[in-house]
Formats: structure tokens, C-alpha cells, sequence
């Protein structure tokens, strides 16, 4: 659940999001939660510069975030147990199998090598909520086309950062009427990201598509140029 | 045969003896022509050398004239082309045969100035002499029987295949010309499994047909189903047709009216009871893609492809008695006149084995090979019946479609049944479109009252007129040629599926995969249809 990777420039805060959001629970992306307020930019670049230089400070963050983690894990718990991890040699521990009928809700599959065959196993999860399928690097849109047995349950799907989804692929997620939040941002094989993202909402009227500014690659007329912050706001 | 004395691995070039053997063999194919031929034939050729591998082409090429060359050249000349030089890999040749040739033959002219200069006359446009199997036509149908050839021999480089197609830019056939649809809604189960397996081809497309250093294809595959409108009389086929779909593993769903408007708005559901919407393996992608992924590949297999017409086959007879002691002829085709384009110069190819995947033209080269020619009614009268038909592709833009804004047709594709077009030549008229297809789809869509035809081409189907569904497999009397055509607007889709089937039939003596046997050639003579009633 807490995919944080210590090495990670991108996490300059410790940022650590509960999962409860929104009232459903999401694989939310932690990289993207939390905007950083204008005061505190120049802290967090001054440290950045500081754990960037000197190992000393990155071993210190480090363990401060560990400390963190470990506070949020009392909070975050499943049906009043601790998480199920596997321990050290990787093996889960035999209690995993007294909870065979709780329905899956949500799969993590970010930069995992999952394949067209491979998703017979997702398809199964008949009350997948959220599904994330970020920066996988099979999963093109002959495997989109199969997420249709998901349509009644899923929520939230990302597709962020998927090397081989195109918008062809894209368009036959039109069966995922239940959709709430869809994440097409960062797709390189997409050839027209705003008309794209205008397509899809189009297609999915009740869902919330992330990852597109829509005004991208639209040419803005003279009087329209962004405004420079700093200048003062034309009373 | 001449591939024999091929070696092709030069790792061994530039040890005398390995050239002494090579250029011997040709001395004696010398001698042996001299003494065959008293007739002048326009077109002689050494064994081609079409493909990509570099051959030492001294040893190969000559013919005739490689013996009297071998005497007259200066012996260090000789020598010289012939050591490894600095710069070339082991195994590799890096010469430049042609600028070579031509030095040559300027130094000839200079040395012997009385001689004829069709010397090492330049055949690099010609088939070779000899070939295992002799495909004629080029198209995907024909590509994927020599991939699948390729693909199964048991030894490698165990078969030479030629694949003889007339026109290279491929301005007529149908593959190119084809809107690239995949599809499983089909009534027949084995139309249904060359459809899957299809499917599973193009997916994995990049592990079939990967060539070293080559970027990986994109067949830009559009995954969308097709949906088939029935009225109530047809209802009962179709929920029937949809019950094998689904034992065939294709993934259709049945839609009630209900659905139908729920799901797509815009449909005009008057008079339709039901309808079957295919969820996975369907859509359409790019023919040409697949065209030159299968041209690439067999390339760098080692087939063969020749640039000409299919003339003349000369075959031999054998007079058999079956086991009722009536009198039967075997026919069997040994040799292939392929002529060249915009010339009277041919070729004879001898072959084992002619795969006829000549597409909308398949009955004219069956017709070449004396299928049909006999009394109607008896198996030698039987034609081969596949003719050209023109169908013509509309590409429309309109407005207020949510799902399908730049499609060149809806995402479900409508199915119509129209009169025939003269198929004389590949004009598109758009007044059939206006009259004919225009109110059809005004009529089930309201949104396309307003569509505007963007661009429309026409093409053939290799239509089968006897059952619409392909022909594959021998002949029953000429017993070397096997079909792979008449797939009548379904080919593009199953060619892959049939590309095996053909040559598991070749290499194993039957089909071990899909099994084809409704397909063969003697249900036209046998009476028997295997009708395929979803025709697209």
C-alpha cells in the first residue's frame, strides 16, 4: 500500500495520504496528493538541495519517514488487524487463507509485468473497486479491450505512464459505465493527449478524467497569453 | 538440385578447395545444359539470389558461361575476388557484386573482343531455376502459407518457396484494398477458430513475425465488436449462430432491444429483435502493416519473391485405376512459366508442390492447370468457383456520434446485401452509395442523415459463388496444387489460421490444428455447401 521509495527525489515532504478518500478507497497515487503551498516551496528546495548533497541528511529523512510510516500503520489497519505482508523469505503467512471469501477491492499492479494472459487473473475479482495499472509496460489496447467483465464494479482505474496504450485502446473502455475516476495522464502512444482526454469524457459522462490539462497543444490567441504571476492583478 | 551446391555460410570462402568444388559443379550444370537445350530459350537463369543472405555468387551465378569463364580469366583475378579481404567478416561478404560484375565484363570485352556480350547476363529479376513450392500470388493469403511453410519444416532451410506475385505495388488486390475488419461472429465453428486464432496471431504479432533489428509492428488494431442487427425471422439463426460463437470460445453477448438503446442511443431499434455484439478479438486494423511484417519476415527466412505472371504450367499425366477399375488421370504440375512484366521474357520454374492463393484470379490460374476442363457434371469438369467481386469501402464523418468521432464506419459495423457491381474495373460509384446504402443507414442511425463521404475506394472479394466460404486444400486430380483462396471478404481475417492448415497439410499430410476438411475442393463436384450465412 505504501509504495515509497526512499531514493525518490519526488517526495521532497513526507506526504502520506490515509487511505480513506473520498469515502472509497483508492490506490491514490501519493506522488500527486498533496499541492504544495507557495511559503513552503523554498524550505522544501533548500532541503531537497541539502538530502541531494549529503547522505547524511537523506539517512536522517529516511528514518524520519520510517517513524512516520509507523504511526500511520497503527491508524491504518484491516478489519482491526494488522496488514498481511509476507515476512522476510517473502512467504505470507498461513492466516492469509481463513479470509478466502473477502472480495478483492482493490489490486495494485503499478510497474508490475503484467500481460494479455495474465489479466485472466484480474478478471476474475468480480467486486474490483480500483484497479491500478500504472507504468506497466505490456499492457497495450488489446489488453484494454478485455476489462470489460469489470464494468460492474470498477471505480478508478490509471493507466498512467503505460508505454503501449494508444487511444484506440482508450476507446473501448466505453464499457466501464461505473467509472468514477480514470487516469490517462503521461501516455506516450497517445498522438493527441487533449483531444483525448475530451474524447473520453465525452465517452464516460460520469467519470473523472485525470491527467490531461485539455488545453495542451491548443495554440492561445494574443489576448489570452497566461498572465505573470508577480505582475499585479488589473483592477 | 542446384541449392544443394549452395553452401551459403562463407566462413569457408577463400580455401581453394571449397571454391574448386563449387565452381566443378557448375562446370557440370554447364555441360549438362549445353547438351539439353538446342533451342534458344529468351530467359536462363542461375539459381536466384533474391534473398538476403550473401551468397558467393561467383560459385552460384554463371551457368552456361561459368566454365569458359573459369578458363579465361586470369587465374590471379579468379584468386583474387576470392581471398578474404581485409574488412570482411568471417562468414560475410562485403563486395559490390554489381559494380564487380561489371568490371568484369569490360575487362572480357578488352581481352576477347569478338565475344557476345550477354555475359553473366544480369537475372537478378528472374525466379530461380528450381523451387520446392511455387506460390502464386502475393497477398497476405499466399505470404502466410509461406510463413507457415517456413515456419513448420522440420529442417532448417529444408524448402525452397517462391512466391510469384504479378504486381508489386499491389494496386488490386484485396489485402491492401481491405478494410482490415477481424471478426467471429460466424455460424461456421471452423470460420470461428481461424477468426480466434487469427486474433491471437495479430496480438502477438512481434513474436511471430520479429526480425532481427527491425522496429517492432504496429498493426494500430482498433479493438471495437461488431453488431449484428436481426429482425424476427432471423432471430432464431442468430441466437443459434451465438450458441456456437460462445462453444468456439469467442466472448459474443446477445442483446435484447432494451440494451441495445440503453447501450448505444443513437441506434433506431424499430423492427430489430435481437442483437449480437462481440466483446473481445474484434475490431480492425492495418492491412499493409501485416503485409510487409509477413514480406520482412519471409525475407529474412529465405523465400524467394519474384516480380511476374504465372503463364503456363506443363504438367505430366498418370493413368490410374481406382479401386471400381474406372480409368482416372492424375494430373501433376512439374513446371511453372513465370513471365516477366512488359516483356516475352519467362521463366520455368520447376517445383514439387503450386499453392494457388491467386485471390480474386485463383479460377484463371486453376483454369491454367486444366481444372475444369472436361465434360460438366464429372470431377475434371468441375471449376474452381471463385470470381471477382467489386465491393466498394465508404469513409463518412458526422456529427453527434459520441463514441465513434473519426471511424470510417460506426463502431457497430451493417451489414447490407446489395446488388453487384460490375467488377471490370475498381471505379467507386458514389450514386450506389446514394441510392443504395445511404437510406439504409439514415433509416437504423438518424444521426447519419447528416454524414458527409469523406473518401471511398473499391476492392475485390475473391467470392466463392458456390458457398461463400474459402477453398483450401489438394485438388483431387492435380494432385500438386493446393488452394488457399476464395475466402470471399473473410480472408485478411483467417489468413493466418489458413496459412497453417495449408501447410500442415503440405509438411504433415493433414490438418493437425484447425481442422479444414469442409473447405476441400470435392464438395463442388460432391454437391455439398458448407454455406457460411454470416457474410460481411
Amino acid at each position: 500500500m505504501w509504495d515509497l521509495v526512499l531514493g525518490d527525489r519526488r517526495i521532497n515532504s513526507l506526504r502520506l495520504v490515509a487511505p480513506m478518500w473520498n469515502g472509497t478507497r483508492g490506490i491514490h497515487r501519493l506522488g500527486g496528493a498533496v499541492v504544495p503551498e507557495g511559503n513552503q516551496k523554498k524550505e522544501r528546495t533548500m532541503l531537497q538541495f541539502l538530502t541531494d548533497h549529503f547522505y547524511d541528511v537523506e539517512a536522517l529523512r529516511g528514518y524520519l519517514l520510517q517513524r512516520e510510516m509507523c504511526k500511520v500503520h497503527l491508524k491504518n489497519r484491516f478489519r482491526d488487524k494488522e496488514w498481511i505482508r509476507p515476512d522476510k523469505y517473502g512467504h505470507f503467512s498461513p492466516e492469509f487463507w481463513n479470509f478466502r471469501e473477502v472480495p478483492v477491492e482493490a489490486v495494485d499492479a503499478s510497474d508490475c509485468e503484467i500481460n494479455y494472459e495474465g489479466l485472466d487473473n484480474l478478471l476474475l475479482l468480480k467486486e474490483l473497486q480500483s484497479l491500478s495499472l500504472q507504468r506497466c509496460p505490456h499492457v497495450d489496447d488489446w489488453c484494454l479491450s478485455r476489462l470489460y467483465p469489470l464494468a460492474d464494479s470498477l471505480q478508478e482505474l490509471s493507466l498512467a505512464g503505460c508505454p503501449r496504450v494508444s487511444e484506440r485502446g482508450l476507446a473501448c473502455l466505453h464499457h466501464l459505465q461505473n467509472l468514477r475516476r480514470l487516469d490517462i495522464s503521461d501516455l506516450p502512444a497517445v498522438s493527441n493527449p487533449g483531444l483525448t482526454q475530451i474524447l473520453v469524457e465525452e465517452m464516460l459522462p460520469n467519470c473523472q478524467v485525470v491527467g490531461v490539462d485539455w488545453a495542451e497543444g491548443l495554440k492561445l490567441g494574443p489576448e489570452e497569453q497566461p498572465q505573470d504571476t508577480a505582475s499585479p492583478v488589473p483592477a | 538440385m542446384a541449392g544443394g551446391s549452395r553452401p551459403g555460410r562463407g566462413s569457408r570462402r577463400g580455401h581453394g578447395e571449397t571454391v574448386t568444388y563449387s565452381v566443378g559443379g557448375g562446370a557440370l550444370r554447364a555441360t549438362g545444359q549445353l547438351a539439353r537445350s538446342s533451342e534458344w530459350r529468351l530467359a536462363r537463369s542461375s539459381d536466384g539470389w533474391d534473398n538476403s543472405e550473401a551468397a558467393v555468387r561467383l560459385s552460384e551465378g554463371a551457368g552456361l558461361r561459368g566454365a569458359m569463364i573459369r578458363r579465361v580469366l586470369p587465374h590471379g583475378l579468379g584468386r583474387g575476388l576470392l581471398t578474404r579481404r581485409p574488412g570482411t567478416r568471417r562468414g560475410g561478404f562485403s563486395l559490390d557484386w554489381d559494380g564487380k560484375v561489371s568490371e568484369i565484363k569490360k575487362k572480357i570485352k578488352s581481352i576477347l573482343p569478338g565475344t557476345p556480350c550477354d555475359l553473366l547476363p544480369d537475372t537478378s529479376h528472374l525466379p530461380p531455376e528450381h523451387s520446392d513450392v511455387v506460390i502464386v500470388g502475393g497477398g497476405v493469403l499466399g505470404l502466410s502459407v509461406a510463413y507457415w511453410l517456413k515456419k513448420l519444416e522440420n529442417r532448417q532451410g529444408g524448402m525452397r518457396v517462391l512466391v510469384v506475385e504479378r504486381d508489386h505495388t499491389y494496386s488490386q488486390a484485396s489485402t491492401g484494398l481491405s478494410v482490415g475488419g477481424i471478426c467471429q461472429q460466424f455460424s461456421l465453428p471452423e470460420n470461428i477458430q481461424l477468426s480466434l486464432f487469427s486474433a491471437s496471431f495479430l496480438r502477438n504479432i512481434n513474436e511471430y513475425l520479429a526480425v532481427t533489428n527491425a522496429p517492432p509492428l504496429d498493426l494500430q488494431f482498433n479493438p471495437s465488436g461488431y453488431l449484428l442487427l436481426a429482425s424476427e425471422k432471423d432471430a432464431a439463426a442468430m441466437e443459434s449462430n451465438v450458441k456456437v460463437q460462445k462453444q468456439e470460445g469467442a466472448k459474443v453477448c446477445l442483446m435484447s432491444p432494451d440494451q441495445l438503446r440503453n447501450k448505444f442511443p443513437w441506434i433506431n431499434t424499430e423492427g430489430v429483435a435481437l442483437a449480437s455484439y462481440g466483446m473481445e478479438n474484434e475490431g480492425w486494423f492495418d492491412p499493409w502493416c501485416l503485409l510487409h511484417g509477413l514480406r520482412q519476415k519471409l525475407a529474412s527466412m529465405g523465400v524467394f519473391f519474384c516480380q511476374g505472371e504465372v503463364t503456363r504450367f506443363v504438367t505430366s499425366s498418370q493413368h490410374m485405376l481406382t479401386t471400381d477399375d474406372e480409368m482416372v488421370t492424375l494430373k501433376s504440375i512439374h513446371e511453372v512459366h513465370v513471365k516477366m512484366d512488359h516483356s516475352l521474357e519467362y521463366q520455368p520454374v520447376e517445383c514439387a508442390i503450386v499453392i494457388n492463393a491467386a485471390g480474386a484470379w485463383s479460377a484463371q490460374i486453376a483454369a491454367l492447370a486444366g481444372i475444369g476442363k472436361g465434360p460438366p457434371g464429372t470431377l475434371q469438369g468441375t471449376k474452381l468457383p471463385v470470381e471477382p467481386r467489386k465491393r466498394y469501402v465508404y469513409v463518412w464523418t458526422s456529427l453527434g456520434l459520441p463514441l465513434c468521432p473519426r471511424l470510417c464506419k460506426p463502431c457497430p459495423h451493417l451489414s447490407l446485401q446489395e446488388e453487384e457491381p460490375d467488377p471490370a474495373n475498381l471505379e467507386v460509384d458514389h450514386d450506389f452509395f446514394q441510392e443504395k446504402v445511404w437510406p439504409h443507414l439514415a433509416l437504423r442511425v438518424p444521426a447519419f442523415e447528416t454524414l458527409k463521404v469523406q473518401t471511398a475506394w473499391a476492392g475485390y472479394y475473391d467470392y466463392n459463388t458456390f458457398d461463400q466460404n474459402g477453398v483450401v486444400g489438394p485438388h483431387p486430380l492435380v494432385v500438386n496444387m493446393y488452394f488457399a483462396t476464395g475466402f470471399s471478404g473473410h480472408g485478411l481475417q483467417q489468413a493466418p489460421g489458413v496459412g497453417r492448415a495449408v501447410a500442415e497439410m503440405i509438411l504433415e499430410g493433414s490438418f493437425q490444428t484447425i481442422d479444414l476438411s469442409p473447405f476441400l475442393f470435392n464438395r463442388f463436384y460432391l454437391g455439398e455447401k458448407t454455406q457460411e450465412n454470416n457474410i460481411m
